[in-house]
C-alpha cells in the first residue's frame, strides 16, 4: 500500500497544527506592537509560541526530507509547479528563520528572552543598536513576507480544492482511502 | 446548479477564494491598526508625544530624554521574601544594577533644575538572566488614571503655535474629562523641589502582584526612599542653577562615596485601588524595606550602557507580575515604540549627538 498520493500522518498533523499556530502568531505579532492594552499578554504568548513553531518546523523538515511528498498533478502548468515548490521552501525557511530572528532581536535589544516566568533563554546576538535595528527590521519585514506567502499558499490550496479539484488539497487533509472518487 | 450560466459557475469559487484572502488581509490590517476606527495605538500615542515635544531629538528617548547612566547594586534585606519568591528579594541576595536618573521632558538640553518631575529607572539582572526593570518618578501618584487620559493630556497640552502655551479651553475640557489631573496639578504647584537626585524619593506608582512561594498574591507598590535627608531648592536657586546642575551634583556626590536608597514595598489593603495609579494608598499601609540600592558610579548616557536599554516596567522576574493597572501595558507599548525609533536612528547614523560623536551645542 502506497502513501504516495497523500502526505503522511505526521506531515498532516504538523501542517494543520502549525497552520493554526503561525496564523495566530502573525496576528499576535502585528497586534502586540499596536495595542496599548494587550501588549504584555500578547508578548507572553508570542515568545514561547515562536520557539515552539521553530522546533516543530525542524521536526517537520526532517519528516519532509525523509518522506517524499505526493507529486503535483502532471497537468499543472509549469509556472504553478514552480510557484508551489518555491513557496513551500520559502515557508520552511521562514518558519525556521522567524523564531531565530525574534530571539536574536530580543538579544540585540538587551531584553531577557523569557519563555515563561523564570525560564530565560541566553542571548544569541550582541546587544547594540546596529544589530537591533537590523534584526528587528528583518523580523518585521519577513513577518509581512510570511503573511503574504501564507495568503498565497491558502489561495492556491483553495484553487486546488474548489476549482481544479485535483486531489492536491485532500492530500493534506486525510490519508489515502480505499474508496475511489477522490 | 445547472440553472446558473457557465461563467457564474466558473467565477463563484474564484470570488470565494478572493473573499477569504481579502477577509484575512483586512483582519490583519485591523489588528495592526492600519484600518478601521482611529483607535489609540502605540504608534499614534508615540506620535502624539513627539508632536507635543515640538521636534524629534534623534536617538533620544521620546520622554525623559535627558538623563545619566548609573551603576551599582541592590542588596536584598529578605524582608519582602515572604511576599515574593523573586530570587532578587531573597535574604542577602546582591544583584547588579544598571540604572538611569533623568528629568521629565524630551529636550536633552533642558535645564535640570527647572524639571518638576525627576526619575529613576533601574534594571536588576539576576544570575539566572531574569530581570526586574522599573521606571519610577518623583511624583507620589500618576497624573491620570488611564492611558486615554495620558493621551488626551498630551494632545490638550500641546503648545498653541500662536501663543506658545496650551489652549486654556482645551485644558479646561481635559480637566472636565479627567478630573484626577487637578490633584496632580496641586502636587506640582505645592510640593517642595529637592536639590538633588540623591535626596529624592522615586515612586513606582503602578501596582504589581507579588507572588510568594506558595502562590499567594499580594498587591504592592514600591518606592526608592533616599537615605539622605530631603533638602529643598527654592525658585531663585532653580533659576540660577547651571543647565546640568543635577548631573554635576550627582558626579560630585558620587566622587565622595556611594548613594543609597531603601526600597520600600507598600502592601495594599483589601479595598485599595490596584488598577488606578492616580490614586495613592493611605499612609498607614503595611510597609517593608525590601533592600537597599547603592549607586557608586555615573556615566554620560551618550556612551553609557543605559542608552540602549528600554526601561520597560513590564519586564519582571518570576515572583512579580503585572496588576490590572492599564497604564502599565500602555507604558510598555509606548516605551517599545520609543526604543525602536531611537535605536533605528542611532543605527542609521542619524544621532551623532545622542551617541557622543558630536558635542552638545
Amino acid at each position: 500500500m502506497s502513501t504516495d498520493t497523500h502526505f503522511n500522518l505526521l506531515a498532516r498533523v504538523l501542517h494543520w497544527t502549525m497552520a493554526a499556530m503561525i496564523l495566530a502568531m502573525l496576528f499576535i505579532g502585528v497586534g502586540m506592537v499596536a495595542s496599548v492594552s494587550l501588549r504584555p499578554v500578547l508578548i507572553d504568548l508570542h515568545r514561547p509560541l515562536g520557539i515552539a513553531i521553530g522546533l516543530l518546523a525542524l521536526v517537520r523538515l526532517g519528516n519532509r526530507l525523509r518522506h517524499r511528498p505526493p507529486p503535483l498533478p502532471a497537468d499543472l502548468p509549469r509556472w504553478q509547479m514552480l510557484g508551489a515548490h518555491a513557496s513551500h521552501w520559502l515557508l520552511y525557511g521562514l518558519m525556521i528563520a522567524m523564531p531565530l530572528l525574534g530571539w536574536a532581536t530580543l538579544s540585540a535589544g538587551g531584553y531577557p528572552v523569557t519563555l515563561w516566568p523564570g525560564a530565560v533563554l541566553p542571548p544569541i546576538a550582541p546587544h547594540g543598536p546596529q544589530a537591533y535595528a537590523l534584526l528587528h527590521g528583518a523580523h518585521v519585514l519577513l513577518a509581512f513576507a510570511l503573511f503574504a506567502t501564507v495568503l498565497g499558499h491558502l489561495g492556491a490550496a483553495l484553487f486546488h480544492a474548489w476549482i481544479r479539484r485535483d486531489g492536491v488539497f485532500s492530500s493534506m487533509v486525510h490519508g489515502p482511502r480505499r474508496t475511489s472518487g477522490e | 446548479m445547472s440553472a446558473f450560466p457557465l461563467w457564474l459557475r466558473r467565477t463563484w469559487p474564484l470570488a470565494a477564494i478572493a473573499l477569504v484572502l481579502a477577509l484575512l488581509a483586512c483582519v490583519f490590517a485591523w489588528a495592526a491598526g492600519w484600518i478601521g476606527t482611529q483607535r489609540l495605538t502605540a504608534q499614534r500615542f508615540t506620535n502624539a508625544i513627539e508632536a507635543n515635544n515640538g521636534k524629534v531629538y534623534p536617538g533620544y528617548r521620546r520622554a525623559h530624554g535627558k538623563g545619566v547612566c548609573v551603576t551599582g547594586r541592590f542588596t536584598s534585606s529578605g524582608a519582602a521574601a515572604a511576599l515574593s519568591r523573586a530570587s532578587l528579594l531573597a535574604p542577602g541576595a546582591v544583584t547588579p544594577v544598571l540604572g538611569r536618573l533623568s528629568i521629565a521632558g524630551a529636550d536633552p538640553h533642558a535645564p535640570d533644575a527647572m524639571a518638576r518631575v525627576r526619575s529613576m529607572a533601574l534594571q536588576l539582572t539576576g544570575m539566572d538572566g531574569q530581570q526586574w526593570r522599573t521606571a519610577m518618578n518623583s511624583f507620589p501618584f500618576f497624573v491620570v488614571a488611564t492611558p486615554q487620559g495620558f493621551y488626551d493630556q498630551a494632545v490638550a497640552s500641546r503648545p498653541d503655535p500662536a501663543t506658545g502655551k496650551p489652549d486654556p479651553a482645551k485644558m479646561a475640557e481635559l480637566l472636565r474629562k479627567h478630573p484626577e489631573i487637578a490633584k496632580f496639578q496641586q502636587w506640582a504647584k505645592t510640593a517642595p523641589w529637592s536639590n538633588s537626585w540623591a535626596n529624592t524619593q522615586f515612586n513606582g506608582v503602578n501596582a504589581f502582584r507579588f507572588i510568594d512561594a506558595a502562590g499567594h498574591v499580594s498587591f504592592v507598590r514600591w518606592s526608592m526612599r533616599p537615605q539622605l535627608p530631603f533638602a529643598a531648592m527654592d525658585p531663585a536657586q532653580r533659576k540660577d542653577a547651571e543647565a546640568d546642575y543635577l548631573t554635576d551634583d550627582l558626579s560630585a556626590r558620587l566622587a565622595r562615596g556611594p548613594l543609597r536608597w531603601d526600597m520600600v514595598v507598600t502592601v495594599a489593603a483589601a479595598a485599595d485601588p490596584i488598577d488606578d495609579p492616580s490614586q495613592p494608598w493611605p499612609q498607614n499601609r503595611r510597609q517593608v524595606v525590601a533592600g537597599t540600592l547603592e549607586l557608586d558610579a555615573s556615566h554620560p548616557q551618550s556612551t553609557g550602557a543605559c542608552r540602549d536599554i528600554n526601561y520597560d516596567p513590564t519586564v519582571l522576574p518570576d515572583g512579580i507580575t503585572l496588576s490590572d493597572d492599564p497604564v502599565l501595558a500602555a507604558r510598555a507599548a509606548v516605551y517599545s515604540q520609543s526604543y525602536n525609533r531611537r535605536e533605528d536612528e542611532i543605527a542609521r547614523g542619524l544621532a551623532p549627538e545622542a551617541t557622543g560623536r558630536e558635542s552638545a551645542r
